[in-house]
């Protein structure tokens, strides 16, 4: 393989290009990002970025210089398209131009699901959070003390609400469903979030469907879908994000909420994905198909996609499945919320190490006689063993067992 | 080599001690400790990705 190129420079992609220039790959090495900056971090945006007066350059992903992996690097350059013909396989870019590449790795992550269904929605003020550009202009935008309306209870709204508070604004969330997160965590523990907010002052409204946002050129209020309206200076829309596929639309790819690869990241021959956009059967869950939208995971899957572009031969001997267990960290107020796994609200769930009443506590998830997740509060130590016990297929009595003989 | 770890980056995510437990371990307390500052060449690779999968980087290796 004598050139690679990786689309999206986000982690994923960042942690794919070191990963080949730590393997030895000495070819023709692109990076492509549609953002005009360098590889940053995204999760302190809904965090100390919000909140105020904090150094930028802690964003960087990278403490080595870049010109360590010698990049041809296109930052501000959106890719177009894919030409898959092993003869003259390439990326197309905007404006016509073509990455020839013997290897293609796609990385280009997602993009905040918006409202532009909704009247009103184009009133200024009206916000998503996704990049480093969102964050600065909803910093800006809280200096001037807003009355603040996050529209969706999952992890981004959940952490721009506890920023918020942090800085002392009025908050309100608007959750459309019966619990926050009700659908991964189940009812009792979406309580449990839900209680974490109103004990910090936020107006939560439950079952609260947005019918559209109104004002006269910038927003003054968001109208429910039964009626009442809720006064707002400032709108943080957090109802998730799309994979951005739209670029590989006809590329001959197969996309179904993401691009569809194989247990060992390839897409097509000599296209493999990671991140965001990579949607693959994880061989530890029974092969159930998994898109993951977390930091860890693009860490790891882009080393992973990496090594299988350089390791698997023309036999593809090499290729090894991606087995990982999933993780994910989220921050509010003074609580770190951690989950290991894959669960639902269905499964069977037990309360170990602490209660929720403290919000210091460790929820597992049984099915079927295994240990498929956890979900702790403040309990990293614990998280860590149970992901352990994950990906060992521990059964459920086991980790019951664990816990009780550590309290 | 030897570990060094940046505690005012540390937020305690765990996620270096489930990868190389020899090194780095997470107690009731919440805060991370480091069980052997200079650990042997053969831990190297666990304590590469360590450093790699810290959410806050907070791990270097010196040496």
């Amino acid at each position: 393989m004598e050139s690679i190129a990786v689309v999206g420079a986000s982690l994923a992609g960042l942690r794919a290009v070191e990963t080949l220039r730590r393997e030895g790959f000495d070819g023709r090495l692109t990076l492509i990002g549609a953002e005009n900056h360098l590889p940053y971090d995204r999760p302190p945006l809904s965090k100390v970025m919000l909140a105020g007066g904090w150094d930028e350059s802690n964003l960087s992903l990278r403490t080595n210089p870049y010109d360590d992996l010698d990049l041809d690097l296109r930052l501000g350059t959106r890719a177009s398209g894919l030409d898959l013909d092993p003869a003259r396989r390439a990326v197309l870019l905007d404006g016509g131009d073509r990455v020839q590449a013997d290897g293609i790795l796609l990385a280009t992550g997602s993009q905040a699901r918006t409202m532009d269904g909704l009247p009103g929605h184009e009133l200024d003020g009206v916000c998503t959070l996704r990049t480093v550009d969102d964050a600065r202009d909803i910093a800006a935008r809280l200096d001037a003390s807003p009355r603040v309306v996050v529209v969706g209870a999952g992890f981004i709204g959940s952490e721009v609400a506890a920023t918020c508070r942090g800085r002392g604004l009025d908050v309100t969330v608007l959750e459309a469903l019966p619990q926050p997160m009700v659908r991964g965590l189940g009812p009792m523990l979406g309580a449990v979030c839900a209680q974490l907010h109103r004990d910090h002052g936020v107006d939560l409204h439950l079952g609260a469907g947005v019918e559209g946002f109104e004002g006269d050129g910038r927003v003054e209020r968001v109208r429910l879908v039964d009626g009442r309206t809720i006064d707002a200076d400032l709108v943080v829309v957090g109802i998730g994000v799309v994979p951005a596929t739209d670029w590989l639309e006809g590329s001959g790819l197969t996309l179904d909420n993401g691009v569809v690869c194989d247990a060992t990241l390839r897409a097509a021959p000599g296209v493999v994905a990671a991140g965001d956009v990579c949607r693959w059967p994880n061989p530890l869950f029974d092969g159930e198909l998994m898109r993951l939208e977390h930091w860890t995971n693009a860490a790891e899957q882009g080393v992973a996609a990496a090594l299988r572009l350089v390791r698997a031969g023309p036999d593809e001997a090499g290729a090894e499945p991606f087995a990982p267990v999933p993780f994910v960290w989220s921050d509010q107020y003074d609580v770190k919320i951690q989950s290991a796994g894959r669960f639902t609200g269905e499964d069977e769930v037990a309360i170990v190490h602490g209660t929720t009443e403290e919000y210091r506590f460790v929820a597992l998830f049984g099915r079927a006689g295994r240990l498929i997740g956890a979900l702790a509060f403040s309990r990293p130590r614990n998280l860590m063993q149970y992901r352990r016990m994950i990906f060992e297929r521990a059964s459920f009595a086991a980790a019951l067992e664990h816990a009780h003989a550590a309290s | 080599m030897k570990v060094v770890v940046d505690f005012d980056k540390c937020e305690s995510n765990a996620v270096c001690m489930g990868i190389a437990p020899e090194v780095f371990e997470v107690r009731d307390d919440d805060f991370l400790y480091i069980l052997q500052e200079e650990p042997d060449e053969s831990l190297r690779p666990k304590v590469e990705e360590a450093a790699r999968m810290c959410p806050k980087l907070a791990i270097t290796i010196e040496g």
